[in-house]
């Protein structure tokens, strides 16, 4: 069996290219897409934990984790759909209406 | 042991490549697909850490349901393609910067955490078995798993409030 830590370094690693994607990309729906990619790394950790400690409860809060993630979706892309109504564009760039 | 490393490092490089693939990407749609292989081979994981329903899940509501919805959002907006380069010059380096830095950190919480301790380190008969999973879903988290349905009918409720649009009046 592969030692826990290295399930453990692998959402690391995908958690913070979630982060950097978060950063540096300008498309409202792949910065949507990090956000998944950072929610399913920590998905990993849990349920690397879950077979670790033999606990059942992690398994128990990624189930949670997907139907909020669900839920989360619904909403933003919908608010993606909303924005891009208004402005024409999805760049968050231009999205810049409160900047003083 | 060999066996089970190999097929984790073959894993572990699919998902790291998919991600990478989705970061930087130019069209959104490759994106999506990447992030569909990532979900696949994270769900194979959940299957060999004796998660089976959690790895079903995965494949039907991340893989399935909601990458689903992020395709039909990116082809209903044509948006798929952006301009290259940010307005702020700066934000490049810095995010790498602090991405470097999140990722020092994280590996050296993980390299230096407190010891495992004892409890409950056997294992436990029926571990991710979905049938005593749903025993302790439907007892001991009950109440989470009755708001959770109250927080779905927020988010369908909240969806068609954000995208419905009023109908011009004819006359």
């Amino acid at each position: 069996m592969v030692p826990v830590e290295y399930y453990l370094g692998l959402s690391i690693v995908l958690f913070v290219m979630g982060a950097v994607g978060v950063l540096i990309r300008r498309n409202a729906i792949i910065i949507f897409m990090s956000i998944e990619l950072m929610l399913n790394a920590a998905n990993l950790a849990f349920v690397a934990y879950a077979y670790e400690y033999q606990q059942i409860s992690g398994q128990i809060f990624v189930f949670f984790v997907m139907a909020v993630a669900a839920a989360e979706v619904a909403v933003g892309l919908a608010l993606i759909v909303a924005i891009f109504h208004t402005k024409q564009s999805i760049d968050v760039d231009e999205i810049n209406l409160l900047k003083g | 042991m060999i066996s089970d490393l190999l097929l984790f490092f073959v894993l572990a490089l699919v998902a790291v490549a998919s991600a990478l693939g989705m970061l930087f990407s130019k069209n959104a749609i490759y994106s999506a697909l990447n992030l569909i292989l990532n979900f696949g081979a994270v769900a194979v994981m959940y299957l060999i850490l004796g998660a089976p329903f959690i790895a079903l899940a995965q494949v039907t509501v991340y893989a399935g349901a909601i990458m689903v919805l992020f395709l039909f959002v990116i082809m209903l907006l044509g948006a798929e393609r952006l301009r290259v380069g940010s307005s702020l010059p700066y934000q490049q380096p810095v995010s790498i910067a602090l991405a470097v830095i999140l990722l020092v950190l994280a590996v050296y919480a993980l390299l230096f955490r407190s010891p495992a301790s004892e409890i409950a380190s056997t294992a436990m008969p029926g571990f991710g078995d979905p049938a005593v999973l749903a025993e302790v879903l439907y007892n001991e988290y009950l109440l989470p798993f009755e708001v959770t349905s109250i927080l779905l009918l927020v988010a369908i409720i909240g969806a068609i409030v954000l995208t419905h649009r009023k109908r011009e009046p004819r006359s």
